[in-house]
C-alpha cells in the first residue's frame, strides 16, 4: 500500500489529538511544554505533507518557521521555569494560580 | 413706562434671589431691609403704571422673549399691564411691602428669617407673572409658582409635624384643581388654537355653547382650589399654620384671590355661559355661609379669620358668577387690605400672648395693645361692612347686584352671612379685647408690637376706610376691560331700605356679640357647658365633619389602596423584574467566576472547548452552506415557507 496524503494527515490528527490531551491533563509545567512541541509538531507534518502534494514550498517554509519560533518559546519557557523552581521548588501547575477566582 | 413693568416684575425676584444667598448665614437684619426695599420699588412702579392707565394712558404691553414655538403653537413671554391688572398689581405689590415691612419686626427672633424673606420675595414674583402674563400659559405659571411658594411657607415651621401636613395638604388638594384648570386650558387651546387672552376670547363666541361649557367649568375647578371654594376648602384653615404675615399675604389677600381674578379675566368666556355663572354664583353663596357659620364657634384667632376669607372669597364668586366683574374686584381689592390688616393685628396679638390662638384665653388686652386694639376693631367694622369702611361698598353692592339679577335665595344667604360675619368679627374682638383679664390666669404679660411694624400697618387701616371712596374713578377705570354694568335698585325707596336695613342687622348683630362676650363674663369652655353639647354646636367645631370624612373616606382607602399597590404591584411585579434582571448578571458572575481561577490548566481547558465549538459551529455553517437545497426542500416538505 502505497503512503499518501491521507496517512500523513490522520497522522497529524492523531498527534494534534495526543498534544491536546497532553495540554488539558499534565500538571507538570515542563510535560505541558512537551505537548505543546507535539501540537506544533502534529502541525508541521500536516504542513509538509499537503505542501508536497500540491508541489508548492510554502507550506514547508511555513513548517520551518513553526520550528523556529517553537524553539525560541522553548527557550524562554525554560528559563522561565528554572527559575520558578529555584523560587519555588517545584514545577506543579496547581501551586502557580494566585488569583481566587 | 415699560422700564417700570419691568421693574414691578423682576425687583421681587432680584430681591428673592438676593435673599436666597443668605439662606444658610444667621439672621442679618439688612436682609430684610433691603427685600422691604425693592418690594416697595415694585409698588412704586405699579404705582406709577397706575397713574398712567388712570390718566387714560394706553395699555402697556410686552415681549420679553419667545418662550415655546412649535408649529401653530407660539406661546410668548409676554406681560401685560391693563386695567384689571395694574389692580391687581396695586393690591400685590401694596400689601406685600406692608408684610415685608411687618416681616422684618414679626420674624426678629426667627432663626430662618432670611429664608423666610426668600420665600415671601418669590411668592411676590409668582404672583406678578400670574397677574401679569398674556396668556393662560403664563397665568399657570405664576399659579404654579404662588402654590410652591405657598407651600414653603405653609410649612416654614418644617421642624412641627401639623406645619407639614398642612402644607402637603394645601399642595395636593391644589394639585388636584390643577388638573382641571390643565384640562381647561388644553380645551381653550385646541378649540381657539391659541393661549393669548385677547385671540382666544375672540375666537370663543363662535364655539359651541357645550365645549364653552366645559372649559369654564374646568377652569373654574382650578379656581376653586385656588380659591378654596367648596369641595376643596379645608387646607385653606390648616394653612394657618404658617407665619401668620404668610397668612395675611398669601391666604388673605393675594393668592386665595386668584380663583377669582382667573374669572375675571376669562369674563367673555363666563359671559357666553351664565348657566356655569350662576353655578359659580350659588357654590359662592353656599360657601359665605358654609364658612361663616363654621367662624361662630372656632376657638383658634387665625382660623376664624381663614373662614372669614373663604366666606368673603363665596361673595367674591357670587358677584363674578352673576356677570357683575367689576364689582369682584372691587370686593377683592376692599377685601385685601381689611383682611390683611385683621391678620396683621392677629399676629401681634399672637407674639403677645407667646403663641396662644385660643381668644378664650385672652380677654382685656385692650389696655396693654391700645394701638392693635383699634387697627382690629376698624379692620373688622370694615369686614361687616357698616358705612362709611370699605367693606360697605364693595359687600352691599354684591348684594344689590343679587337682588337685580332675581336671584332672592342668593341675596337671603348673603344678608344672613352678612350678620354672621358681624357676630364672628366681634366675637373675636370682644373676647381678645375686652372683658376681664383672663390671660393673667395663664401668667403672660403681653406687650405691644414694635412701633414699627404698627407703622407698617398704617396704610392698610387708611385703604381699610377709605378704599370706598375711590369706587367711582374705579368702576371708569376697570369698565374700559370688564362690561360695563351698573347696578342701581330701580326705586330709591327700595335703595334706603335695603341699606339701612342691611346696616341695623349687621349692627344689631354686633350688639349681640359684644353683649355675649364683653358684657357677660366669659370662662374658657371645657367641653362641659350646656352648648358645647349641643349637636349644631358639635357639627360646627367639626367642619361639619368634613375633614373627618377626608380622612376616613378618602385619605384611608387611598392609603390602604397605596399599600396594596405598593406591595402586590411594586414589589412583586415591577421590582421583582427589575431586581431580576440584576440578580441574572450576578449569578452569572457567581457560577463562572470559576473559569477565570488562574489556574493554567483549567484556562487551558476552556480554551480547548472554546475552539472545539468554534470548529462544530464552523462545520455545522459549512455544511448548511453546502446542503443549503436539500434543506430548503425538506423545510418546504414540512411546511415551512
Amino acid at each position: 500500500m502505497e503512503i499518501g496524503l491521507n496517512h500523513y494527515l490522520v497522522l497529524s490528527t492523531i498527534l494534534f489529538s495526543i498534544g491536546l490531551v497532553g495540554v488539558m491533563r499534565r500538571k507538570n509545567l515542563l510535560m505541558l511544554f512537551f505537548a505543546t512541541e507535539i501540537l506544533l509538531n502534529s502541525v508541521n507534518i500536516a504542513f509538509a505533507a499537503i505542501s508536497h502534494y500540491y508541489g508548492d514550498l510554502t507550506g514547508q517554509m511555513f513548517a520551518f518557521f513553526v520550528i523556529a519560533i517553537a524553539a525560541s518559546e522553548v527557550a524562554v519557557g525554560l528559563g522561565l521555569l528554572i527559575v520558578w523552581h529555584k523560587r519555588h521548588g517545584n514545577i506543579d501547575l496547581e501551586y502557580m494560580s494566585t488569583m481566587r477566582g | 413706562m415699560e422700564l417700570y413693568l419691568y421693574l414691578a416684575l423682576f425687583s421681587p425676584l432680584v430681591s428673592s434671589l438676593f435673599s436666597a444667598l443668605f439662606t444658610a448665614t444667621p439672621k442679618k437684619q439688612f436682609i430684610g431691609i433691603v427685600a422691604s426695599g425693592l418690594i416697595i420699588l415694585a409698588f412704586v412702579s405699579s404705582t406709577i403704571l397706575l397713574t398712567h392707565i388712570l390718566s387714560g394712558g394706553d395699555v402697556v404691553h410686552v415681549e420679553l422673549m419667545t418662550w415655546m414655538a412649535a408649529g401653530d403653537l407660539y406661546i410668548p413671554f409676554g406681560f401685560v399691564v391693563d386695567q384689571v391688572s395694574v389692580t391687581m398689581m396695586m393690591v400685590v405689590t401694596l400689601v406685600s411691602s406692608v408684610v415685608h415691612v411687618y416681616s422684618i419686626g414679626y420674624m426678629d427672633h426667627d432663626k430662618g428669617f432670611n429664608r423666610f424673606f426668600s420665600y415671601l420675595s418669590a411668592f411676590v414674583f409668582s404672583m406678578m407673572i400670574l397677574v401679569m402674563s398674556d396668556n393662560f400659559a403664563g397665568l399657570f405659571i405664576g399659579w404654579e409658582g404662588v402654590g410652591l411658594c405657598s407651600w414653603l411657607l405653609i410649612g416654614f415651621w418644617y421642624h412641627k409635624e401639623s406645619a407639614t401636613w398642612a402644607a402637603n395638604e394645601a399642595f395636593i388638594m391644589n394639585r388636584i384643581a390643577d388638573l382641571g384648570m390643565l384640562i381647561g386650558l388644553f380645551l381653550v387651546y385646541w378649540n381657539t388654537g391659541t393661549l393669548q387672552y385677547e385671540q382666544a376670547f375672540a375666537a370663543m363666541p363662535s364655539l359651541s355653547t357645550d365645549i364653552l361649557t366645559w372649559m369654564g367649568i374646568f377652569l373654574f375647578i382650578g379656581a376653586m382650589g385656588k380659591s378654596a371654594q367648596f369641595p376643596l376648602h379645608t387646607w385653606l384653615a390648616d394653612a394657618m399654620e404658617g407665619p401668620t404675615p404668610v397668612s395675611a399675604l398669601i391666604h388673605a389677600a393675594t393668592m386665595v384671590t386668584a380663583g377669582g381674578y382667573l374669572v375675571i379675566r376669562a369674563n367673555p368666556l363666563y359671559d357666553l355661559i351664565p348657566n356655569v355663572g350662576l353655578f359659580i354664583a350659588s357654590l359662592g353663596a353656599f360657601v359665605a355661609f358654609y364658612a361663616a357659620s363654621m367662624a361662630l364657634v372656632n376657638r383658634d384667632m387665625k382660623r376664624i379669620i381663614a373662614y372669614s376669607t373663604l366666606s368673603q372669597l363665596g361673595y367674591m364668586f357670587v358677584a363674578a358668577g352673576l356677570g357683575a366683574y367689576w364689582v369682584a374686584l372691587f370686593h377683592l381689592m376692599a377685601h385685601a387690605f381689611f383682611k390683611a390688616l385683621l391678620f396683621l393685628g392677629a399676629g401681634n396679638v399672637m407674639h403677645a400672648m407667646h403663641d396662644e390662638l385660643d381668644p378664650f384665653k385672652m380677654g382685656g388686652l385692650k389696655k396693654p395693645m391700645k394701638a392693635t386694639f383699634i387697627m382690629m376693631t376698624l379692620a373688622s367694622v370694615a369686614l361687616a361692612g357698616i358705612f362709611p369702611f370699605a367693606g360697605f361698598f364693595s359687600k352691599d353692592l354684591i348684594l344689590e347686584v343679587s337682588i337685580i339679577e332675581h336671584h332672592y335665595i342668593i341675596y337671603s344667604v348673603l344678608l344672613f352671612t352678612a350678620g354672621l360675619t358681624a357676630f364672628y368679627s366681634f366675637r373675636l374682638v370682644a373676647l381678645i379685647f375686652h372683658g376681664e383679664e383672663r390671660y393673667k390666669l395663664f401668667g403672660i404679660h403681653p406687650h405691644e408690637a414694635y412701633k414699627f411694624m404698627l407703622v407698617a400697618m398704617s396704610p392698610l387701616l387708611i385703604l381699610a376706610i377709605i378704599a370706598g371712596s375711590f369706587k367711582m374713578t374705579y368702576f371708569e377705570m376697570v369698565t374700559a376691560l370688564l362690561p360695563a354694568t351698573e347696578y342701581h335698585v330701580h326705586s330709591v325707596a327700595m335703595y334706603w331700605i335695603m341699606t339701612i336695613g342691611t346696616q341695623i342687622f349687621v349692627i344689631l348683630a354686633i350688639a349681640f356679640a359684644y353683649k355675649k362676650y364683653a358684657m357677660s363674663p366669659v370662662t374658657v369652655p371645657d367641653g362641659t357647658s350646656k352648648m358645647e353639647n349641643r349637636l349644631c354646636y358639635k357639627i360646627l367645631i367639626n367642619q361639619y365633619y368634613i375633614p373627618y370624612i377626608y380622612q376616613e373616606y378618602v385619605v384611608k382607602p387611598y392609603r390602604e389602596l397605596s399599600t396594596i399597590f405598593w406591595k402586590e404591584i411594586d414589589m412583586k411585579i415591577v421590582d421583582a423584574s427589575v431586581d431580576g434582571i440584576a440578580k441574572i448578571f450576578y449569578s452569572t458572575g457567581e457560577n463562572t467566576r470559576t473559569m477565570q481561577s488562574g489556574n493554567l490548566s483549567t484556562m487551558l481547558k476552556w480554551m480547548v472547548a472554546g475552539i472545539v465549538a468554534l470548529l462544530s459551529l464552523a462545520v455545522v455553517f459549512g455544511l448548511a452552506v453546502r446542503y443549503s437545497d436539500e434543506i430548503k426542500v425538506i423545510l418546504s416538505g414540512l411546511g415551512v415557507q
